[in-house]
């Protein structure tokens, strides 16, 4: 009986309806599942944001919420970057805080009272659903099995490569950045599919949405236009792809020049300049077309293959020549890291310094993808077998990604929504080959051969399918295995790896029991409470975010690296003798230093272990007077201990990390946890700052500038006096006890 | 029919010549007169073949070309000065012929499908796929003026 109604659901008209709506009922779980496996942290710890940028996304969404559009748009932030301040609204990709802010006037109106922190914090993973939905579209493009988007979109919902980015609380771009990307490529396959400028236009303004919302969307700039030049390679022009493509350029380009931040790049900079050579290329071919259809002639074929490769090698020639005499910016530096990996490090160390911008490990692409990884080929080799429009977008995007997810660990991002496209279709087709359980009848037989002669045009031989139970039995059952596996990878990586705040930092007690390090916030709410409102706070750039979010006090510099020497001079102030670094802090108006340490607790990002960068981004400015050898003893070792070099004694950082810290230690025994030395017995002196603030862990360190002396002394002599004083004092008392 | 005769008497000289604008290389390894024949001759057809519709529409694209060289012409003598003003003039211009063309390829393209299908050449099999999924005048007409109205906005809104 049961059987008989199942068949009666699932076949015909009827089971048409049903499996509509179980995809539906489907969908909406794997959307549930995506935001609910991202919600760790916040039952964790609290619904706090994350990390560093998201801290000025936070700060600027709530700018923007008391503020109005206006006056976001024209925010001149006089707050960051002390003396020269940061025309914020014109430096940023206003996409998430607009999104965010939107959200928050919707919920408003509908009259549900919610804080702005808690749209910012939930906004990354209500969009993960929606790339899950997205990804389920973009898939369903590619295949006409009906399993193949589902899976898609489980995959793309708790994969941990895009989970890392998309927590509950990192409230990056790259949040809302992933599903543009993806719903864009589907509205653009759409678009090439049907040739209709309606699919077009709405490609251009989802792009135009993700100009808005991430500098990653060059990807998408030139991963289109390559779509289209090796169509065009391939002999497949058609009205389609004129319609499509021209479309899209047309109104993105427009759409994207209204991102203020943006610009005039799209037709100065070079990164923009292949998506227009590949649209003036698609006139000319269009034109040929257009005149073939008067004269149609053998040679045709040929002349377009030699006029394509004319233009492109004039188009490239001209290039070159622009770029040569400045008309056209040179490609950014960013860009030059990603063909050579080596570029930035000798070059540009401020990009280099950034762990997120380093090449990716092998192991990462396990721990990211974990079994979509070695599906991924096996994807990629059946759209090969199909190749058509659309398989070949996703190879050129797997081909590329995958070059840039090997040269830079961000770029993994990128990389997962093709892996879980080619997985999803891998392990779509061997389900279906495997799961049918009964053998075909020969009038079905006749019509699956039917259906296979259109799909695999390869593959000539009539009947394809494995009848036998056990060999079904054995690959259906493994494969499930291999998804349940990647269930429980998934959610202990994400738990483990990926949740923590990193702005809260959790330890286990020796008994077992969660203890929660608070340091960061404790040190930023002592600032917010005792100092003056514009006290300016001199960190390095790393903490800049932080310190205007949680403290609301002005900074040096912060994680919006856009100037260099600025950055350079708090490098050479952290890394001189007070001497030198006292006058720097001085011109800089700077209030109080603030520095993180690690040394008690063995927490391994503090500010020593990042000391060399700022060494080295000092002496990019400053060669002559900040020398990276100097901080390495005469075997190159870099120490803190006993035999550490003069220069890295006397350094501002160094005694600021390790003043008074012997204090806490039985004489001559004081250890730093994180590089595991013995440091000397005495603790450094500082002359011109005093200790202002140390949290509960001594992570944070915060030291006041001393002002200037009030009789006119060097501080070292004052200092020296006073001490001096006090001994002669206390000689005097003994002597007058006597 | 005419494009079959021509073929046919021409052979193998023509086809390259014709986009001398371009002066595409093979163009120079033709003797000039029949070059000239040749265009006359597409021209020719080119009147006699198409739709007064698909005309108009093309009077128009023409008629966007020398709007946009104009402006072209003004930003190369006389400077680029409000360079917002030039750029979204001139990719209103650009884009106005974009969406002229496709409107017009989407149009023309069925009703001409059935008249060469020769043409086609390599691209036949993938033009059947075009039919099935083809984009009526109606619903072609509709995707144009939804694209252009983007256009127009972002225009308007770049145009300072």
């Amino acid at each position: 009986m049961a059987k008989s109604s199942l068949d009666l659901l699932l076949k015909g008209s009827s089971g048409q309806n049903t499996r509509g709506l179980l995809r539906i009922v489907i969908l909406l779980t794997i959307a549930a599942a995506a935001v609910a496996s991202r919600l760790f942290s916040v039952i964790r710890f609290e619904s706090i944001i994350h990390e560093f940028d998201p801290w000025f996304n936070f700060r600027a969404t709530k700018y923007l919420v008391e503020n109005g559009f206006y006056s976001f748009w024209d925010w001149f932030d006089d707050r960051t970057w002390h003396p020269l301040g940061r025309v914020t609204g014109g430096t940023l990709y206003p996409g998430l805080m607009v999104t965010s802010g939107v959200i928050y006037h919707i919920l408003r109106f509908l009259t549900i009272p919610v804080d702005i922190r808690n749209v910012c914090v939930l906004l990354a993973p209500g969009f993960s659903g929606l790339t899950a939905l997205a990804m389920y579209l973009l898939t369903c493009e590619m295949s006409t099995s009906p399993s193949a988007g589902l899976l898609a979109a489980a995959f793309m919902g708790i994969t941990p490569g895009y989970i890392s980015r998309s927590v509950a609380g990192s409230y990056d771009n790259e949040a809302i950045a992933i599903f543009l990307l993806v719903f864009t490529f589907y509205l653009w396959i759409k678009a090439v599919k049907n040739g209709s400028i309606m699919w077009g236009a709405l490609a251009a303004l989802f792009y135009g949405y993700m100009v808005s919302a991430w500098g990653g969307y060059v990807f998408i700039t030139n991963l289109i236009p390559l779509h289209v030049f090796v169509l065009l390679c391939m002999g497949r022009y058609s009205s389609r792809t004129y319609i499509a493509y021209t479309t899209w350029y047309a109104l993105g380009t427009l759409g994207s020049m209204q991102i203020p931040f943006v610009g005039f790049l799209p037709i100065r900079n070079s990164d923009h300049m292949a998506a227009l050579g590949v649209f003036g290329l698609l006139q000319l071919v269009a034109f040929a077309e257009f005149v073939r259809g008067f004269l149609p002639g053998k040679q045709f074929q040929k002349l377009l293959t030699s006029m394509v490769l004319l233009t492109f090698g004039l188009g490239f020639a001209g290039l070159v020549l622009l770029t040569v005499s400045g008309v056209i910016a040179p490609w950014s530096g960013r860009f030059y890291s990603l063909w050579d990996t080596g570029y930035a490090k000798i070059h540009i160390p401020i990009i280099a310094s950034v762990s997120e911008h380093q090449p990716t490990a092998w192991p990462a692409f396990f721990f990211d993808l974990n079994f979509l990884i070695w599906l991924f080929p096996a994807g990629v080799f059946l759209c090969f077998q199909k190749l058509k429009d659309e398989h070949v977008f996703v190879i050129i995007y797997a081909v590329l990604s995958s070059y840039f997810a090997g040269v830079m660990v961000r770029l993994m991002l990128t990389l997962t929504p093709v892996v879980c496209v080619a997985a999803a279709l891998a392990l779509s087709a061997v389900l279906d080959h495997f799961l049918v359980l009964s053998k075909p009848s020969p009038e079905s037989q006749a019509k699956a051969n039917a259906v296979d002669a259109k799909s695999y045009q390869g593959m000539k031989s009539p009947i394809v399918g494995i009848y036998s139970h056990f060999s079904k039995a054995f690959v259906s059952g493994s494969m499930t295995l291999y998804l349940l596996i990647f269930v429980a990878h998934c959610t202990w990586v994400t738990s483990n790896a990926y949740s923590s705040p990193s702005v809260v930092l959790a330890s286990r007690a020796p008994d077992g029991s969660q203890m929660i390090i608070d340091d960061y916030r404790e040190a930023y709410y002592w600032l917010r409470q005792n100092t003056p409102d514009n006290a300016k706070i001199m960190s390095w750039w790393d903490y800049g975010y932080q310190i205007g979010g949680m403290a609301d006090r002005p900074t040096l510099v912060d994680n919006n690296t856009w100037n260099n020497t600025h950055i350079a001079t708090v490098g050479k102030a952290m890394s001189s003798r007070e001497e030198v670094s006292y006058p720097i802090l001085r011109q800089h108006d700077v209030d109080y230093v603030l520095v993180v340490f690690g040394g008690l607790l063995g927490y391994s990002g503090d500010d020593l272990n990042k000391f060399l960068w700022m060494v080295r981004i000092a002496e990019g400015i400053w060669p002559d007077e900040v020398k990276e050898r100097d901080f390495f003893t005469a075997r190159g070792e870099y120490r803190v201990d006993e035999e550490a070099t003069p220069t890295m004694k006397n350094s501002l950082m160094y005694k600021m990390s390790y003043y008074n810290y012997q204090s806490l230690f039985p004489s001559g025994q004081a250890v730093d946890r994180v590089r595991g030395v013995r440091l000397p017995a005495e603790s450094p002196q500082l002359n011109t700052l005093e200790e202002a603030f140390t949290s509960e862990n001594w992570i944070i360190r915060i030291f006041k500038v001393k002002d200037l002396d009030n009789l006119g002394r060097e501080h070292s002599n004052a200092v020296a006096f006073d001490k001096g004083l006090k001994r002669k004092r206390a000689s005097k008392e003994r002597a007058l006890a006597f | 029919m005419p494009a079959k005769r021509h073929a046919a008497s021409t052979a193998s000289a023509p086809a390259p010549s014709t986009p001398v604008t371009l002066s595409s290389g093979p163009a120079t390894l033709k003797s000039n007169s029949s070059v000239v024949d040749i265009a006359t001759h597409v021209w020719q057809q080119y009147i006699s073949n198409t739709p007064q519709r698909t005309l108009l529409l093309d009077a128009f694209m023409a008629f966007l070309v020398l709007v946009g060289g104009l402006q072209f012409l003004y930003c190369v003598l006389a400077g680029n000065y409000p360079f917002n003003a030039f750029l979204s003039g001139f990719s209103a211009a650009v884009g106005q012929f974009v969406l002229t063309a496709s409107l017009r390829m989407q149009t023309s393209e069925s009703s001409s499908a059935a008249s060469k299908p020769s043409s086609k050449g390599k691209n036949a099999r993938f033009a059947d796929e075009e039919t099935e999924g083809g984009i009526s005048p109606e619903r072609a007409f509709a995707d144009y003026i939804f694209g252009s109205l983007i256009l127009h906005f972002f225009c308007i809104n770049f145009i300072n």
